[in-house]
């Protein structure tokens, strides 16, 4: 039997017989993913809006109820965004600049964040893990009445997998028994317990964090809150070691407690004892619990994410604390870097050593996402005497004192990563180029006449061209560079964004909208270089 | 980048050590060294330049 681990907050792919089931041998599919979370979603829309074939197994019929993630950034937005779902996200999310620190019963200062202008997408919204998952579901139903092929199966548990030489062959239990499937390449994005995972045997080393924290998600009675976070170190109401009070949709609040470390968790979730914490916190503010659990955490990552054809992708591969929300944003980069890959694999466009590059960069991005958020939790929840009083001390100073604010800590926002001296880069060559779109950085959004930039690359390889001529239409071994051919000047985003103090620039654009080469002039033969560098290929 | 000082910098030794232990009176051990803390974090943020205070950090090792 399968029986559901978890609650469902919206059943959305109830179990339904695929005739695979009834088959004499395995069915055999280019690509399986394993696991229908937010990166699992993510990873069958991206497959699939290139036409390639893909399955989901999950082992539920749809996603589930709880509080997980809730800060969703722009980078993840800008991914949501090329697949078609970014806006729908947007307009359910909430945005909010404004951020206050407190310290015992004092506030040590307040931020806003004023986003810097010129993007279609915030620095991040608040949202609630399911709706997020809800939205890609959604766009994956629009791009089924398109035609792509995708095909969710719930209630398919991964009970087995055995890699071969060029593929895996997968056991399958369901409500009406187990069956079989082979696939040419396993994506398993089954989560931070990922089963894959063990059953292949595979390490998933880091750093253990000995604190419990509470989740309380609040719906206010009468909604005067404002839209901010807040941040309490120490505070006096004595409710957690820390807390913090954050904004969702649907006049929800998010309320996280550090509580330590040996607590009796069923004691701690009793509703009185939750009360406690959220009235001593609230005073007399009416509310209702929607919500209530204790989570740990651990930074940690596997030491590689691509073993053959099975690749791993999301919390399967990495964990980190979710101060600092990395953990789904992360996952959706890993998906955005896969995604073409993997597509230029299968279409035999690319070696199938390009995916040793997923495994390159993700590990680059994993690796600073870990020393983020293990830097963020060390500052939130001290773990010796001296780093308490220095911890402490930055408190008192910020107080007071400006320079002491940005070493406050309480997560700092997530950024994606730019793969600095990685196997893919070509060459860096714009004289006077500006340092945030040098190569391997993902592109920075900028306005343009009739919308943004962002809007008009990705999927595919774009040359993208400013103040210069280029050929209407390029290709390489086949593979076609879209052209978006620019002007700027003056002081405008575009030209601070794209050319710094260079006149014209030509930039080679990835199909996840990352710089691999930057010239001022265009020269055929080195964007033939640069292509081939960027898929892997053979120099020539 | 510019380097780690460490021949005689301070204006005045003298009347800079007994301002420093002069600070510290009537402190419990506890305030004192948070006192110490919070010095140390200004005087880091005066130097300002990370090459510099990491050369701090290792010369301050015993
Ligand atoms: C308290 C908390 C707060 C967080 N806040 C944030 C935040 O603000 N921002 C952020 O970006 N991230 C945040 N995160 C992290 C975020 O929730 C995760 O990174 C994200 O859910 C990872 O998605 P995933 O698809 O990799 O894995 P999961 O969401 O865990 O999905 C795994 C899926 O695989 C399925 N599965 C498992 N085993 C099998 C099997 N054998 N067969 C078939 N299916 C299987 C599961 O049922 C599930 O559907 C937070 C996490 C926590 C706990």
């Amino acid at each position: 039997m399968i029986h559901d681990r978890y609650q469902l907050a919206f059943k959305l792919y109830p179990y339904a017989r695929s005739a695979d089931q009834d088959a004499d041998s395995p069915v055999h599919h280019p690509v399986i993913v394993v696991g229908g979370g937010p990166i699992g979603l993510a990873s069958a829309l991206d497959l699939g809006r290139q036409g390639i074939p893909v399955v989901v197994l999950d082992d539920h019929e749809g996603i589930g109820q709880g509080s997980r993630a809730i800060c969703f950034s722009k980078r993840c937005l800008e991914i949501a965004d090329r697949y078609g779902c970014g806006q729908p996200m947007v307009e359910k999310g909430v945005v909010w600049n404004l951020g206050k620190v407190f310290h015992d019963d004092r506030k040590v200062y307040e931020f806003n964040l004023l986003p810097e202008e010129g993007h279609k997408y915030p620095a991040f919204i608040n949202l609630q893990q399911p709706y997020f998952e809800r939205f890609l579901f959604e766009q994956i139903k629009a791009e089924q009445a398109r035609g792509a092929p995708i095909e969710i199966r719930g209630k398919n548990r991964v009970e087995a997998i055995t890699p071969e030489a060029n593929g895996v062959t997968l056991e399958i239990d369901t409500p009406e028994g187990p069956y079989k499937l082979s696939a040419d390449w396993l994506i398993a994005c089954d989560g931070a317990g990922s089963p894959t995972r063990k059953m292949l045997g595979l390490d998933f080393e880091g750093r253990v964090f000995e604190d419990n924290f509470l989740i309380a998600d609040i719906r206010m009675v009468n909604d005067e809150f404002p839209t901010e976070r807040w941040f309490w170190f120490e505070p006096h109401f004595k409710s957690g070691a820390s807390t913090l009070l954050h904004r969702q949709p649907d006049g929800i609040w998010r309320v996280d407690f550090q509580i330590g470390w040996d607590v009796d968790r069923a004691e701690e979730l009793k509703e009185e004892n939750v009360r406690a914490r959220l009235d001593a916190m609230l005073g007399d503010v009416e509310y209702e619990i929607v919500w209530t659990s204790i989570y740990t955490f651990q930074c940690r990552r596997m030491k590689d994410f691509r073993h053959n054809r099975v690749i791993f992708a999301g919390d399967s591969a990495h964990q980190v604390s979710p101060f600092g929300a990395r953990g789904a944003n992360s996952g959706m980069q890993d998906v955005d870097n896969l995604g073409w890959k993997l597509g230029m694999v299968i279409r035999g466009e690319a070696p199938e050593r390009l995916l040793d590059s997923y495994n390159e960069e993700r590990i680059h991005g994993a690796d600073e996402n870990i020393l983020n958020s293990t830097r963020s939790t060390d500052f939130i929840t001290p773990k010796s005497r001296v780093s308490h009083l220095f911890r402490n001390a930055v408190l008192d100073l910020a107080e007071r004192y400006e320079f002491a604010r940005p070493i406050v800590n309480s997560g700092r926002l997530s950024v994606p990563c730019t793969y600095d001296g990685l196997s893919l880069n070509g060459p860096d060559a714009l004289t006077g180029g500006p340092a945030r779109t040098r190569v391997g950085s993902p592109c920075p959004d900028a306005p343009i006449d009739d919308g943004f930039l962002l809007d008009r690359l990705g999927d595919g390889f774009v040359l993208l061209t400013l103040n210069t001529e280029v050929p209407d239409r390029l290709e390489v071994d086949g593979i076609p560079i879209r052209r978006v051919a620019l002007s700027a000047g003056g002081r405008d985003a575009l030209s601070d964004r794209y050319l710094g103090s260079a006149r014209a620039a030509v930039y080679l654009i990835r199909p996840d909208q990352h710089v691999t080469a930057r010239w001022e002039h265009y020269d055929a033969a080195a964007v033939t270089a640069a292509l081939r560098t960027a898929c892997a290929k053979e120099a020539i | 980048m510019s380097d780690l000082t460490l021949t005689p910098n301070l204006e005045s030794a003298d009347d800079f050590y007994a301002a420093l232990i002069a600070a510290h009176d009537g402190l419990s051990d506890e305030e004192s060294e948070a006192f110490n803390a919070r010095l140390i974090l200004i005087l880091a943020n005066q130097i300002g330049d990370q090459s510099v205070l990491e050369a701090a950090l290792e010369a301050a090792k015993a």
